[in-house]
């Protein structure tokens, strides 16, 4: 029976050609611009580490207290931590692993003197770093904790500079000329670039086309001067100048993360933050009560409004348009199976039961829908290669068109048009056979 | 016409009606909200920025080398004593940031030492005596730096700038007397009092962020040079006609400064037109995304209308040739037709201007979007009702064509 209603419904479609194109080119488009919308939508409020990021916390702590924020219903204290805060609590390192980190833009001469010198992207970070994120290496592998404490002459590149630089081979035991100083190299990252940067979203808005190229401990970094090229946000001017007056004073420059893998680890943690500031409130440093934060990453995702409005409105324009398409449809389908009343009265007349007459119209419709899905996957193709176009680059470069949203697509359109053709069926079902026959 | 027959005749096909007044409210909702979205954008890229555009660009140069911040300083002078010199460059200057950038600094301005919320925001450009003249934009009272005003420091030694440019607009918002000229007001971090001796006219500040748009045009100079920070913008007005010329010359003489420099190969060197460009790209791509899905809305609808329509036409053929056997006009038919459509459309927009309004509100609440004024809610109805009248017409004029004749046939 289902090749005949197949035959009968392109049999149908195929009568009245304008109405049937009409109504695959407007679950197309409808289709095409919900889906082109989705994939920057899913692009920018996707979890950029999904195994790990509830185990992943960004801690704030409020050390400026009310007088900084601009009244009214804001109670949220500093996105970002000031280096003392930032040094003692890696030196308590209550956590299982735990890094500061804060951007650095330092230049580097490349190993063939012919060369320009180049400013790369990076930051200085704390070995646990690597763990934490599960960073991937291409070869080698992170700098150790002794390192760290050591202030190392230690550098993890990234695998584009690796390419750039020493043509992509094996380059660890190499030395790289950075900030006029001399690095040995001992890992390069595997291709990883995780959208969004979700361990410095404060300097980087979440999307970024900089491309992060090496990473050096921390501590070197301060120790060499290597300045912060990010964000910094006072609440009053430092007393200290140059980069070490920065150090000492209660700017917030620092980013920091913390993994804790157990809901106990998280409450112990909290309780460490509020002992903290208590501890430091008892040395005459704060007035205010405790005010602290310690936020997974989906949520600090949220916080810092990472995903951009604009492309939830788009999306949620798009889904506008899916639904008049829809209207659209329904109404259409309407038109054309009551066109056919009286072909349903003769079936039913004949014997067939009103379930026949939902199949075969719940076929046809699911027909357009599969026809109106093909294009909408063509139409989103379009969309996606076009998005650079409207969309800033470090945004458009991040929707792709992939099996997921090929598979979606004709789910989609199919499944949009069978819940349009329902009420259409249902009516063409409804039918009464003795009328239809009479009127003839 | 009677509008008592037609509404009789609606209740016959009430689901047909009740989907297409259903898509023309729908179609109104969404057009208006996003007709209103591409005002709001234009609004936003249109606005001046105060500078005069034409003949301006901008080179950013990195400092290759630990230098310190003396070296930097002499550096940055030099340069700018090569720049000058170029036959294809008019005037230039060293700046932190500059208008429509994005990025830069800003600071809360007060009005007393001791005040604790601020008064309002502004951008703080550290300029120097050619700023204005690069820039191409007019003092309107007082008078501009002069060379021995611009201090060498980074900014954490910075105690104090007894001497700034203010933005006219910073200077009505500070003072709305419009006496802002000689007052002094705390600008900077510390305690210590700025000085107004001068007020230029328009002049945009960095801040490109929506949430920052109350400040958007509040600016401060500050006679100084910004060093420690591993990277200068070098704003350059070139002669007339001569901008592409000056762009090969700038970095050319600047590497034969210095050789220990980089220019982003991206966005190291752009001319003000793609300053602007990049400023307001995500307000672009939104219009046009708006402007598409706004003309996809309105052709599908019409093409639904027609669609419907000409069925509703082919279902009473007969009763069309009843009407006209028994005397009605071809005129009467087409008004039939019509009028049918008219009344579906006023339901329509009746329910999408409230829907418009509910879409709107819930915008307004979740999203940065500005409050549906009533102009759009009333255009968009005309436009709606008018194409809904386009689309009928085709089918309705192949109704009234119907010959009185075909009320004899059985179908």
């Amino acid at each position: 029976m289902l090749g005949y209603y197949i035959d009968l419904a392109v049999r149908s479609l195929k009568r009245s050609p304008g109405l049937t194109m009409l109504m695959v080119l407007a679950i197309g488009f409808g289709v095409a611009a919900s889906m082109t919308t989705y994939s920057v939508f899913r692009a920018v409020s996707g979890d950029p580490i999904p195994w790990k990021s509830s185990k992943l916390f960004v801690p704030q702590i409020d050390i400026w207290g009310p007088k900084a924020r601009q009244g009214g219903t804001d109670t949220e204290p500093p996105n970002a931590m000031d280096y003392n805060d930032a040094v003692a609590l890696m030196r308590a390192h209550r956590a299982k692993y735990q890094s500061a980190m804060y951007h650095i833009s330092p230049s580097i001469i490349p190993p063939d003197r012919s060369m320009h010198p180049i400013n790369v992207g990076g930051h200085a970070v704390y070995s646990e770093f690597f763990p934490m994120f599960d960073v991937p290496f291409q070869y080698g592998s992170g700098w150790s904790a002794s390192d760290d404490t050591q202030s190392a002459a230690v550098v993890v590149i990234s695998s584009k500079l690796n390419q750039k630089l020493f043509g992509g081979v094996n380059s660890v035991g190499k030395t790289l000329d950075i900030e006029g100083k001399d690095y040995r190299i001992v890992g390069v990252l595997d291709n990883w670039a995780p959208k969004p940067v979700f361990y410095d979203v404060v300097n980087t808005g979440g999307f970024t086309t900089d491309f992060e190229d090496v990473f050096l401990p921390f501590r070197r970094a301060i120790d060499m001067g290597i300045a912060n090229d990010g964000n910094t946000n006072c609440d009053e001017i430092p007393k200290g100048s140059g980069f070490v007056g920065l150090q000492q004073s209660t700017c917030i420059w620092i980013a920091y993360m913390v993994e804790l893998d157990e809901k106990a680890d998280v409450a112990a943690y909290r309780d460490y933050l509020d002992g903290y500031f208590r501890e430091q409130k008892e040395a005459g440093r704060f007035s205010w009560p405790v005010n602290n934060r310690l936020r997974d990453v989906p949520a600090w995702l949220k916080d810092q409004h990472v995903a951009p409005s604009d492309t939830q409105v788009s999306l949620v324009v798009a889904l506008g348009l899916l639904i008049v398409c829809l209207v659209n449809t329904a109404g259409l389908l309407l038109a054309k199976f009551l066109r056919r009343s009286s072909e349903i009265g003769v079936r039913r007349a004949l014997g067939a039961p009103r379930n026949a007459i939902y199949t075969q119209f719940l076929i046809e419709a699911g027909i357009v829908g599969a026809a109106g899905g093909l294009l909408g996957l063509m139409l989103t193709w379009v969309g996606v290669k076009s998005v650079a176009w409207v969309l800033p680059k470090e945004i458009a470069t991040l929707a792709r068109m992939d099996f997921s949203l090929l598979i979606l697509t004709l789910i989609v359109a199919v499944i949009a048009t069978v819940l349009a053709g329902l009420y259409p069926t249902w009516r063409a079902s409804r039918v009464q056979p003795a009328l239809q026959l009479k009127s003839n | 016409m009677q509008i008592k027959p037609i509404l009789a005749a609606m209740r016959r096909h009430k689901a047909g009606t009740i989907l297409i007044g259903f898509q023309i409210a729908l179609t109104l909702a969404i057009v208006c909200n996003a007709l209103f979205i591409i005002h709001e954008r234009i609004a936003r890229v249109s606005r001046p920025s105060g500078v005069n555009e034409s003949n301006l660009f901008v080179i950013t140069s990195d400092w290759a080398d630990n230098s310190s911040n003396d070296n930097i300083d002499a550096q940055i002078k030099a340069d700018l004593t090569a720049l000058h010199q170029l036959g294809s460059v008019q005037d230039a200057t060293s700046l932190n940031s500059f208008p429509l950038h994005g990025t830069g600094w800003d600071n809360f301005i007060r009005m007393t030492p001791d005040q604790i919320h601020m008064t309002t925001d502004a951008s703080v450009f550290l300029a120097d005596e050619h700023t204005l003249g690069t820039l191409g934009v007019k003092l309107i009272a007082g008078r501009n730096f002069t060379p021995d005003e611009v201090q060498s420091l980074t900014i954490q030694d910075m105690k104090g700038w007894p001497a700034i440019i203010v933005s006219k607009d910073l200077a009505k918002v500070l003072f709305p007397n419009g006496d802002a000229l000689g007052k002094q007001i705390y600008a900077s971090n510390n305690n210590t009092p700025s000085t107004i001796v001068g007020i230029t006219d328009t002049l945009q500040s960095h801040m490109m962020d929506s949430d920052d748009n109350a400040f958007a045009y509040n600016a401060v100079l500050v006679p100084m040079r910004e060093v420690g920070t591993g990277y200068v913008h070098y704003l350059i007005r070139a002669r007339p006609g001569q901008l592409e010329a000056a762009m090969r010359d700038v970095p050319k003489a600047l590497i034969a400064q210095n050789r220990m420099r980089i220019f982003d190969p991206d966005d190291g060197e752009m001319t003000f037109a793609q300053v602007r460009a990049k400023a307001y790209e995500r307000d672009y791509g939104m219009a046009i995304l708006m402007g598409i899905v706004s003309a996809v809305l309105l052709a599908i609808t019409a093409a639904g209308i027609v669609g419907l329509t000409s069925f509703w036409v082919g279902q009473r053929r007969r009763q069309i040739g009843i009407r006209r056997a028994l005397g009605a006009t071809r005129n009467d038919i087409l008004s039939y037709f019509m009028t049918e459509n008219m009344l579906i459309g006023v339901a329509g927009v009746v329910v999408g201007t409230l829907l418009a309004i509910g879409i709107n509100l819930w915008m307004v609440t979740h999203y940065d979007v500005a409050r549906l004024s009533g102009t759009y809610l009333l255009v968009g109805a005309v436009v709606l009702l008018l194409l809904g009248q386009g689309a009928v017409l085709a089918p309705a004029l192949r109704a009234s064509r119907v010959p009185p004749v075909e009320a004899t046939r059985s179908v």
